[in-house]
């Protein structure tokens, strides 16, 4: 590749950028028409392959334009960045993720769901507790971050006890709908059978209400991640997502910035796949679970 | 009446509890004066004090209503003490966002449903873009634009844009592609041309969708703005009010911007929820 000097345009870097981009676009496009666009591999490979266009276009375009790393710094040197600080990564990790969002997650979501149950037995309440959940659920929940740190101290406890408090409305408003999804033919056999209200909720209602459960589950799982990072904005122990971030910027180490952003993208997917996993194992029995192999 | 009463009853409940609750947290620091102060307080003078502390741990909500009140009515609207002041600095950067968002939502979306490759390509990531916290980019974005010299309502309003921009693409290619094989049929047995059928057909079947997405997205765009706002000294707006509040520990002056802006969220979403209404009515599809 040539060089364009200091502060000029590394043409070479940018032809190559421009053809690559042309050509995996090109060969997208063939194949997204093409036969082969049914076979399974070929769906995967198509995002992908966009994917690694975006990053290549990154990359040679920060080359070509002589891009500052204060910035944005390049793919292949937020890639040194994570391999170099693996240990920090992986304390950040534990911090914010395990302790912080998992934390808050299970007791948020077990806390919603119950609270779900308690006040189905009550027509009452559910009138009166839906239209300001489904109100709360659209607020700005991460303001109360600040109050909670100074409630719950700097440590991971009071950025669960913030994720506790997002998860929960979404959560809870999608329990009561699925509460209610179990049809009246349904009941009335269970009531022919002389089931108990306890028997019917196990055995009829909670799991025809699993599929609107775990819509509330994989919501909230973004959620907590926002949560448990944005709430250590607020103060925090010196080790943490939020707390790297923050910190990073200041010095402008942008790429340990985007090195914690590749984490919590890691982590946030993987989140949301484990959810969905489990959804698939439980709610197998579903119209949209079913037929897809 | 019959949601009324019942709603009207949860919220005297709330607030009954918030006033229980803000006596038990308060009172250790009524009983630690009174101690200092070699003196013995009565239960009607320890809940007194705990509902008119100047920094308590939890205001009452009389507090929280009168710091509202004062933020709102109480000071001249160019106040650095209004919250009008700043809730029409993070009002701003919302709807600018807010438009950024929608306008190019509804592009890609267009792109989307027009173009194979585009849908095989792009989709899979709109939707994994979905589960990444990208809230926690904000402060990087807003130290990055003003080391370059923007600072003010642009890098706020490129947050909330973002933020605006997933639920539209998602609803929208959804509403794009919601009417039916039989409709498609028809304008195909009327020699209607792609962009014929696009204007007639796919766009005002799209409308609802659109709004759903719209109520989400407002919401998420405003929250943007008050990320946006929280790092490195920002003076103006909702989001600097709670940082400035932490700071210095004035729980009330917390509290108030907190329901300044959940004000703000409600008043955008039945705005939104105002004009689909109408907008559905005059097409024709209200439900």
């Amino acid at each position: 590749m040539t060089g364009g000097g200091e502060g000029g345009v590394a043409w070479g870097w940018l032809v190559f950028g421009l053809v690559f981009w042309l050509g995996a676009w090109a060969f997208n496009a063939w194949l997204a028409q093409s036969p082969y666009a049914k076979n399974r591999g070929v769906r995967l490979l198509i995002p992908a392959l966009f994917g690694v266009t975006l990053l290549v276009l990154w990359e040679t375009a920060v080359h070509a334009l002589n891009v500052p790393s204060v910035i944005l710094p390049a793919p292949s040197m937020i890639w040194d960045r994570i391999t170099q600080s693996l240990p920090t990564l992986w304390a950040d990790f534990q911090q914010t993720i395990l302790k912080g969002a998992l934390g808050g997650y299970l007791i948020g979501c077990a806390a919603a769901v119950l609270t779900a149950i308690l006040i189905d037995r009550s027509e009452f309440l559910q009138r009166g507790l839906l239209p300001i959940g489904n109100f709360v659920a659209a607020l700005p929940i991460v303001g109360i971050a600040p109050i909670l740190v100074m409630w719950f101290g700097f440590d991971w406890q009071s950025k669960a006890a913030v994720v506790v408090v997002m998860v929960f409305f979404p959560v809870l408003v999608n329990t009561v709908a699925g509460l209610a999804a179990s049809e009246r033919m349904q009941r009335d056999l269970m009531a022919t059978w002389g089931a108990s209200y306890w028997q019917t909720l196990f055995k009829l209602r909670l799991p025809a209400a699993m599929p609107f459960i775990f819509n509330g589950l994989k919501i909230a799982t973004t959620l907590a991640l926002i949560g448990a990072i944005v709430a250590e904005f607020f103060g925090s122990p010196i080790v943490g997502m939020g707390f790297r971030i923050s910190t990073a910027v200041g010095q402008l180490a942008l790429d340990m910035v985007w090195a914690e952003i590749a984490v919590a993208a890691l982590a946030g997917s993987a989140f949301y796949g484990l959810v969905a996993l489990i959804e698939k194992a439980v709610t197998f029995w579903h119209p949209s679970q079913r037929g897809r192999a | 009446m019959k949601t009324l009463a019942p709603i009207l009853t949860v919220l005297l409940a709330i607030i009954v509890l918030w006033y229980g609750a803000s006596v038990l947290m308060n009172r250790a620091w009524t009983y630690d004066q009174a101690a200092r102060a070699g003196t013995t307080v009565t239960a009607s003078e320890v809940i007194r004090d705990a509902w008119s502390q100047d920094r308590p741990v939890l205001p009452a909500p009389h507090q929280v209503a009168k710091g509202l009140w004062d933020g709102l009515a109480g000071q001249a609207v160019t106040s650095k003490k209004s919250l009008v002041y700043h809730g029409w600095q993070t009002l701003k950067a919302t709807l600018v966002g807010f438009l950024i968002g929608t306008v190019l939502g509804i592009l890609l979306a267009v792109g989307i449903i027009h173009n194979r490759a585009m849908d095989l390509s792009v989709m899979p990531w709109a939707i994994a873009s979905q589960t990444i916290p990208i809230l926690a980019i904000a402060p990087m974005v807003i130290v990055v634009l003003a080391s370059q010299g923007i600072t003010g309502l642009l890098p706020k309003a490129i947050i909330s844009a973002y933020l605006s921009f997933f639920p539209v693409v998602v609803g929208m290619v959804k509403g794009l592609r919601s009417p039916d094989q039989m409709q498609l049929d028809l304008l195909t047995t009327y020699n209607a041309s792609n962009s014929q059928a696009f204007w007639k057909l796919r766009l005002p079947a799209s409308m609802p969708y659109l709004f759903a997405s719209l109520k989400v997205s407002v919401a998420a765009s405003l929250v943007g703005a008050i990320v946006g706002e929280l790092p490195s000294g920002a003076t103006v707006g909702l989001g600097a009010r709670l940082l400035s509040g932490s700071y210095y520990g004035q729980t009330i002056q917390i509290w108030s911007a907190l329901f300044a802006a959940a004000i703000l969220a409600a008043g955008l979403v039945i705005l939104i929820g105002w004009i689909e209404r109408r907008t559905l009515a005059r097409m024709g599809m209200a439900r």
